[in-house]
């Protein structure tokens, strides 16, 4: 026995071995590395402009017998990844980006200041990736917003806005729509802000709270809710199924969008506003090729990222890529809605670098929300506006000094010391110890790693809350970000900014989902373990489904079902309602409504895996009690409630607390669906600590100040629901 | 057995019916546009495909690269990740369910509770040092380190069950065992293992299915289109300029898939295996 244990056990591991040496060795062996020189080049395009890059990389590195190695990064994750890796040089050699962050990557030192000659740029590329008067990487192309338009539709373009509107409304009906474009987002609202002489690019507070930007609001309202000629709350999606289904006769967007579209399309420049009589001047974008810091061959990146610019490089984008290009002497483009990009980009405001215009970004969209749905006027939504944005632009707390907290950690660091000495100086326990020791053992794998990839990182993180960020500096600042939260320093205790208003909400979505998940569970198991239900295993599987599926991707198909105008929700319950007005419930439109949207979402989402639990757990109650029950006339309820339930309990319990720990930080449903609307009140508080981190100016300090806190939260419910489980779950 | 009147059964099956359609409808929206031409977003009509076609699991399918076939390399990259973490996560979480389990050594309630507590982790701020730390250790952009970091993620959940489901299996099987000159870990492997093969079927479930659906970390610690698990590429097809919502759909019926197909066929292991045991222990 024990030598076929031990053989059998060899075998084993040799085949788990050799799994593992194959799976890797394939990689490994994988990774070539050729003897020619090497340039790795990240980017995030796709389609034609891929292809054109590709394109590019191939025809230079041939002239130049160089391996251009493109690598394309999710557009999601491509500025945290460019953040992470360069610093510590595992960048690439050159990376294709747009410039409006080139001024906090030039404060994170991620970037080499162009050397070599290009030639003359359009509108004004050149200035766009210059920051404290150097220039850094090399332009590329142009992007900008344009009026498109159906020719079908319409025979000639507008040049003011008044005509724009009284051809919209003629086009608008029946399902179709005039003018449908992204009317609350701020990069869409900029051309109107523009033309009537409001600004953003100081990303300084009071410079929202204007006269003009009342105005711009007031005409944005009017445009995307008072003509009725833009659907409600318009997203790039619909943009493009409207457009193809022949039922949108203008679209304000960019050259993307033309990719998408099954119709003949044209393109102008953006009219003059008929109430300024000045031309609606939307941002420009420039993407550029940035040479990386740190690149080990980074002549020849310099090479070829000017090559790239320059007049080959241009001819390959603009024949293959349809890219505006920003080289002066290339040709103007013969397809007529990059040619229309190229001309709106002579009168177009380039987008500002300043770090801190996320932050105007959220401001600017909250005032564009709530004045579009009429809850607040122009005026007021502009001064919240600029009231919001001095607190997210407002400077770090004032540094603090490290002594006294460095003496706490070592007093702490010390008691700890001592605990551990009292309590081995046990004779009873170190025999104990000494006696389990092999235990030990088994547990440790799972420790350790456990400790490394886990508690470590967490700590690590967690210190980053003693400091500041912003532009690129840490500074100490000790225990201020905390007091900064829990005093509300910022925002009164009602606003949904306050830590207490999202806590709140926080908890309220926890309670509610884990009270749907269980009842809606159990309710399904119950059902299917009855032996009279045909098919049970076909419907426990389907049922199972929304927990298979990538919860991002069904996320996202929920937001839209929720769509005020196109909804399937809203269609549904048109359809049970009489009368032939079609229901327009506006979901994102308050609190209620926008919370359960992602309580819908997220009782999809998780219900099945308590319904799996519920089914583990019912097999082991044995059937007979229920029928004893059920002879001496207890009624179906009273059955669950005295005879099911009890047993159920215990069983569930554990999956309940763990359930509500990872509802309670259940980041994707919120911010995909509602993503904090109305006015961030749906927002919890893992959501908010992201826009903490990502959308507001980089505060990464603030951010994980947050995040300690959501552990801490969490760690006394844990405590609590210990003791109302009545025994150690967690 | 107790008897259900014909119209009681109709009006359950009948509920059943409908509870899954609706559980079913959203998923629909997926099918119908992997399976349309183009890739805008289906918003209105019958959440059915109007005109069939394979276009854009074509275009997702038939991706390569200089090398050859980029999505088939894309795809072993997912089944390696996602098999070693299910390995790894199993591995270490089985050992350390067990000796929870069996043992009581001093500061097993202690390490359980630590377990349990890295579930309560934010990952908002573990990026940047994970990062750091697989840089250190030579582990960046490598499969075996995405696929530790996630077995680590898997493990608290992984061992929570496992230890409920040791608690149900009687001691005296593992006593007989050990008399016969067997050793603990013989005795684990050889007696205890195959008698929890349904709870192991489950956690090696959840821990593929962490590995198998993750983006953020793998865009982040793997830098080379050919290490690219699927997740990444799908998510290439969400920008800021708009989704290739066809394509996004293709993919991720190509991603669901699998992981539809362990459910079915582990469906029975699924329900003893969960069964956390607090009720028979």
């Amino acid at each position: 026995m024990r030598k076929a244990c031990r053989r059998a056990l060899l075998t084993v591991i040799a085949a788990v071995q050799l799994i593992l040496a194959v799976g890797f060795g394939v990689f490994t062996s994988g990774v070539a590395y050729s003897e020619e020189p090497e340039l790795v080049v990240w980017h995030s395009y796709r389609g034609l402009e891929e292809e054109a890059v590709l394109e590019s990389a191939s025809v230079w590195g041939q002239q130049q017998g160089v391996d251009v190695r493109l690598v394309p990064i999710p557009f999601g994750a491509f500025d945290s990844k460019i953040e992470t890796s360069i610093p510590r040089g595992n960048g690439p050699d050159i990376f294709i980006g747009g410039h409006s962050n080139v001024a906090k990557w030039v404060d994170f030192s991620l970037l080499q200041p162009a050397i070599n000659e290009v030639g003359a740029q359009r509108a004004s590329a050149d200035e766009a990736l210059v920051v404290e008067g150097v220039p850094y990487g090399y332009p590329l192309a142009l992007k900008t917003l344009v009026l498109l338009y159906n020719p079908e539709l319409i025979d000639s373009p507008p040049s003011t806005t008044d005509e724009l509107i009284s051809m919209a409304s003629a086009q608008t009906g029946e399902g179709s729509f005039g003018l449908v474009y992204e009317a609350t987002a701020a990069y869409y609202h900029a051309p109107w802000m523009h033309a009537f002489g409001a600004d953003i690019s100081s990303g300084s507070a009071t410079d929202l709270d204007t006269p003009e930007h009342a105005a711009a609001l007031g005409f944005t309202r009017r445009l995307a809710a008072d003509e009725e000629i833009v659907p409600l709350s318009p997203s790039s999606e619909l943009m493009s199924s409207l457009y193809n289904a022949g039922k949108a006769a203008f679209i304000i967007s960019g050259p993307w969008f033309v990719g998408d579209v099954e119709l003949p399309i044209a393109a102008v420049p953006l009219p003059v506003v008929s109430e300024t009589g000045e031309p609606a001047k939307p941002f420009l974008t420039v993407e550029g090729a940035f040479v990386v810091a740190d690149s080990e061959q980074s002549a020849l990146a310099h090479q070829f990222a000017a090559w790239l610019s320059g007049s080959e490089g241009s001819e390959i984008r603009q024949r293959i890529g349809l890219q505006a290009v920003s080289l002066a002497s290339a040709p103007p483009s013969e397809d007529p809605v990059v040619s229309a990009v190229e001309e709106q980009a002579e009168s177009a405001v380039l987008m500002p670098t300043d770090p801190t215009i996320p932050s105007v970004w959220e401001a600017l969209e909250r005032a564009l929300r709530r004045t579009v749905r009429g809850a607040a006027t122009p005026t007021e939504a502009a001064h919240e506006a600029s009231v919001y944005l001095d607190v997210f632009s407002r400077p770090p707390p004032t540094p603090a000094s490290p002594t006294p907290y460095l003496i706490l950690m070592a007093v702490v660091l010390l008691g700890g010391f001592w605990w551990c000495f009292i309590t081995f100086r046990n004779p009873h326990l170190r025999s104990s110890v000494h006696r389990h020791r092999r235990d030990y053992l088994w547990v440790l794998p799972a420790t350790l790693s456990l400790t490394v990839l886990v508690m470590l990182p967490f700590v690590v993180g967690a210190c980053i809350s003693a400091f500041a960020h912003q532009g690129g500096e840490w500074t100490f600042v000790g225990l201020k970000h905390f007091f900064d939260i829990l005093l509300s320093r910022d925002w009164p205790l009602t606003s949904p900014m306050s830590f207490y208003y999202t806590m709140i909400v926080t908890v309220l979505w926890t309670v509610t989902n884990v009270i749907l998940h269980v009842s809606i569970g159990v309710a399904m198991a119950l059902l299917l373990r009855e032996p009279w239900v045909r098919m049970r295993g076909l419907w426990r599987a389907l049922l199972i489904i929304p927990w298979a599926i990538p919860n991002y991707i069904t996320a996202l198909i929920w937001k839209t079902m929720f769509h005020v105008q196109f909804g399937a929700i809203n269609s549904i319950i048109g359809a049970f309602v009489p009368g032939d007005d079609p229901v327009q419930v506006e979901w994102f439109g308050s609190f209620a409504t926008a919370f359960s949207a992602n309580l819908i979402t997220n009782t999809w989402l998780g219900f099945p895996f308590m319904m799996v639990v519920t089914l583990g757990a019912l097999q082991s109650i044995p059937r007979e009690l229920e029928e004893a029950a059920s002879i001496d006339g207890a009624s179906w309820s009273e059955r669950f409630r005295f005879v099911v339930w009890p047993m159920l309990k215990p069983a569930l319990m554990p999956a309940l607390i763990i359930g509500s720990v990872w509802t309670f930080n259940m980041f994707n449903v919120v911010y995909l669906v509602s993503a904090g609307e109305p006015d961030g009140s749906t927002e919890i508080l893992i959501s908010e600590a992201y826009r903490w981190a990502f959308s507001r100016g980089n505060r990464y300090g603030y951010a994980a100040a947050y995040s300690i806190l959501i552990f801490g939260l969490l760690w006394f419910y844990s405590r609590g629901a210990n003791k109302v489980a009545g025994k150690k779950v967690l | 057995m107790r008897s259900v009147k014909p119209w009681q059964s109709a009006l359950i099956h009948l509920s059943i019916l409908i509870i899954v359609a609706a559980v079913l409808y959203p998923v629909l929206w997926v099918v119908k546009m992997a399976f349309e031409p183009g890739q805008s977003f289906s918003a209105g009509g019958v959440p059915w495909p109007s005109e069939w076609s394979l276009d854009n699991f074509a275009t997702v399918v038939l991706t390569a690269d200089s090398d050859g076939w980029l999505f088939g390399r894309q795809l072993l990259n997912s089944v390696v990740v996602s098999v070693t973490t299910a390995l790894i996560g199993v591995t270490l979480s089985a050992t350390a369910a067990y000796a929870l389990s069996r043992w009581s050594f001093p500061g097993k309630d202690r390490t359980i509770s630590a377990f349990l507590v890295t579930q309560m982790f934010p990952g908002v701020v573990m990026l940047i040092p994970l990062y750091i730390l697989l840089d250190g250790v030579g582990l960046l952009d490598n499969q075996l380190g995405l696929a530790l970091v996630y077995s680590t993620t898997s493990v608290p959940f992984s061992v929570w069950m496992l230890k409920g489901y040791f608690d149900t299996i009687p001691t005296a099987l593992e006593e007989a065992a050990l008399l016969d000159g067997c050793t603990r870990w013989q005795t684990f492997r050889w007696v205890i293992f195959p008698l929890a093969r349904p709870a192991l079927a489950v956690v090696s479930l959840f821990s593929f299915m962490t590995a198998w659906n993750e983006f953020i970390l793998a865009a982040t610690l793997m830098s080379d289109e050919r290490s690219f698990t699927l997740p990444v590429v799908l998510q290439r097809f969400v920008d800021n300029y708009g989704t290739e919502w066809g394509n996004f759909a293709a993919g991720s019926v190509i991603v669901s898939l699998p992981v539809m197909i362990l459910f079915f066929m582990l469906q029975k292991h699924f329900v003893e295996g969960l069964t956390a045991g607090s009720v028979k222990g």
